[in-house]
């Protein structure tokens, strides 16, 4: 198993600090649609309608929609691989237009489903492409290649000299994704990047990209017509309708709780109260409070505990609190509580948790409520099915501030 | 001394049974080698020069006619007329504006190739896969760097298959060459046809000529395009 994408590249020999290196925060442009517009000579309708929207530097902006929505055809306005008809787009506030296009394209790294890497060219040679135009000397080129296959978790020494023929589907989109970064351009435009990938692999690039992201945090155009890796992939996303008119564009949070109409309703689906459980995490909602006790407290302070708490089971926790098990009734008995325990303490839940991954930990433990834990290790309280269900029962009218707090964590 | 004299009147008497039999006589080949150093040589030159021009030529007009596409059509359509022309005819039929002798030859043999070479060059720049084509544009790639980077080294199996064609093609149709007054292996060929000998020598270098030049062809085409054997 190969080491993921987004794992600290490590740069062995690099004969001389690059300066275009892994740098994190590097350089990110913003962008911004003005009124985009695109007509196609000799079609009545148009394929991009009035565009506006801004993305703020070092986001992942998504361009989501069905086919012939105009997203694919609004993110190659960007490197003016087409044309803008009418309006504008600019660059870091200055228009594409004003630019030359080949030199404009050289700043803003692309890449596409089909990949397109060159077969004639081996991977070195794939990668170094944009270097080379823009003439950098051959140790420059050799050290960033060999950067990139790191970063990308490529092994140099075994892909630098194949030709993408050799490749698996998985490698050529990681040399794909490389050759893009190569001289780390501050814009990156990704047409479905991960789309002829199996599923399995799919959301193993879409993790890795992700982390690769945290570290970059390049500005990133990213097209897909699939509404969950937009919801995954996105800062913000711009829902496409037909006719390329803007339905909407928030972040995901934003676009599953407050849908603008009825299209975007539709377009996120009737599953999108369960697909808010996996943009919020534990730590997001409101917990039960838990009566923990340790072995040997009076049982009448437990029995005011209990009073006090949201259930009428207490949790015995040892003395660094963490927890150890589920009380059983024959263990308040005594004076003092006795080490009886109805059931372990499983699952527990980890404050950092997605609420998705969490609901499915009570399920498959066949439990209605666990206790969560924060990162150094103590109980922060308890997660239940009612809980959950009370989150997704919120009707997204009063969730206003659910939403506000939302976009003040993401 | 009787004895070497006679088996030298044999000998004399076998080869000049043979030759006078039209037959196939090795000692006969043996003595008349350097009759066929000439024709060969100009027989390679009749190949290689066609080639060599028609190569510039269709190379040429398919590259022009890959951004216009509307250029294909009547290229084909001329280089294909020109290409259904009987050889001997349009031999003869040059004669009147270019003379007796090499240019006519080489004027007929270049017609000949340039179909060939055309069709493979066009298909070649249009078998380049779309997405290569898309990528390199879009990472910034002018027209021309496009053209001689990404796109003249994916059509070059295709373009050395056409050349592959051609050469051995000219071998051949060069055996006609002497009609115009240009030599070649087809002048001995010619003036002796009913002997097994010359006809074995002439038309077996012409087929040595075809398969040599196929060799060179094919070897370049393995050493300029290693990308074609790799597979997963």
């Amino acid at each position: 198993m190969p080491a993921l994408f987004g794992d600290p590249p490590v740069v062995t020999s690099v004969d001389s600090p690059t300066e275009l290196g892994q740098s994190p925060h590097s350089r990110a442009a913003t962008l911004e649609f003005r009124e985009a517009t695109k007509i196609y000579p000799g079609t009545a309708g148009v394929a991009v309608d009035g565009l506006s929207l801004e993305v703020p530097a070092g986001e992942i902006c998504v361009l989501v929609g069905p086919s012939g929505c105009g997203k694919t055809t609004a993110m190659r306005m960007v490197n003016r691989m087409i044309d803008i008809t009418r309006g504008d787009i600019l660059l870091d506030g200055d228009s594409v237009k004003e630019r030359q296009p080949a030199e404009l394209r050289r700043e803003i790294g692309y890449a596409i489903q089909q990949i397109g890497l060159f077969p004639h060219m081996t991977v070195a040679d794939n990668i170094g492409t944009v270097p080379r135009l823009l003439g950098w000397d051959k140790a420059r080129i050799r050290s960033r290649v060999h950067e990139l296959l790191e970063l990308v978790s490529l092994d140099p020494d075994e892909t630098l000299d194949r030709y993408p023929a050799e490749l698996s589907g998985g490698q050529r989109q990681r040399v794909g994704v490389a050759r893009a970064l190569a001289v780390d351009p501050p814009l990156m435009l990704m047409d479905e990047p991960f789309g002829a990938i199996d599923p399995i692999n799919r959301e193993r690039l879409q993790n890795e990209f992700l982390r690769l992201q945290r570290e970059m945090r390049k500005t990133i155009v990213f097209v897909t017509h699939d509404i969950d890796e937009a919801i995954k992939m996105g800062d913000h996303i711009a829902v496409l309708q037909e006719g390329g008119r803007l339905a909407q564009y928030a972040s995901p949070a934003e676009l599953l709780m407050e849908p603008a109409s009825p299209y975007v309703e539709r377009f996120v689906g009737s599953d999108r109260a369960l697909k808010r459980l996996a943009l919020q995490r534990v730590r997001d909602i409101d917990l039960w409070k838990a009566a923990t006790v340790r072995v040997g407290e009076p049982v009448a302070a437990v029995r005011a505990k209990l009073a006090d708490s949201d259930l009428t089971i207490p949790l015995l926790v040892d003395d660094d609190g963490r927890p150890l098990g589920w009380l059983s009734e024959s263990a308040l008995t005594g004076d003092t509580v006795e080490e009886k325990l109805r059931s372990p303490a499983d699952p527990v839940i980890d404050l950092d948790d997605v609420l998705r991954d969490a609901l499915a930990d009570l399920l498959t433990r066949e439990t209605r409520f666990a206790p969560v834990l924060d990162e150094d290790g103590r109980m922060a309280g308890i997660l239940s099915l009612d809980v959950i269900s009370n989150f997704l029962l919120v009707a997204p009218n009063e969730s206003r501030s659910g939403a506000d707090l939302v976009n003040q964590e993401s | 001394m009787l004895l070497v004299i006679a088996q030298l009147q044999t000998h004399q008497r076998t080869g000049a049974t043979c030759v006078a039999e039209n037959g196939f006589c090795p000692s006969w080949i043996e003595d008349n080698w350097d009759r066929y150093v000439d024709p060969f040589t100009q027989h390679v030159v009749l190949t290689l020069a066609p080639v060599a021009a028609g190569f510039a030529i269709s190379f040429t007009l398919a590259v022009l006619a890959h951004r216009r596409s509307w250029l294909i059509t009547p290229v084909t359509s001329i280089t294909g007329a020109l290409y259904t022309i009987p050889s001997i005819a349009f031999l003869f039929l040059l004669q009147p504006l270019t003379g007796r002798g090499f240019l006519t030859a080489f004027v007929a043999l270049t017609c000949y190739t340039l179909l060939i070479i055309f069709r493979n060059v066009t298909t070649g720049l249009a078998s380049v896969p779309a997405e290569a084509k898309d990528a390199a544009l879009g990472m910034g790639l002018t027209e021309r760097q496009l053209l001689w980077r990404v796109e003249l080294p994916l059509a070059m199996p295709e373009i050395l298959a056409g050349l592959r064609i051609a050469t051995t093609t000219t071998v051949g149709l060069a055996a006609f060459a002497f009609l115009a007054g240009a030599g070649g292996l087809g002048e001995p060929l010619n003036e002796q046809r009913f002997f097994k000998s010359n006809i074995v020598v002439a038309g077996g270098l012409c087929v040595l000529l075809a398969a040599a030049f196929d060799v060179i062809v094919l070897t370049a085409q393995r050493i300029v395009t290693p990308w074609k054997r790799a597979t997963a």
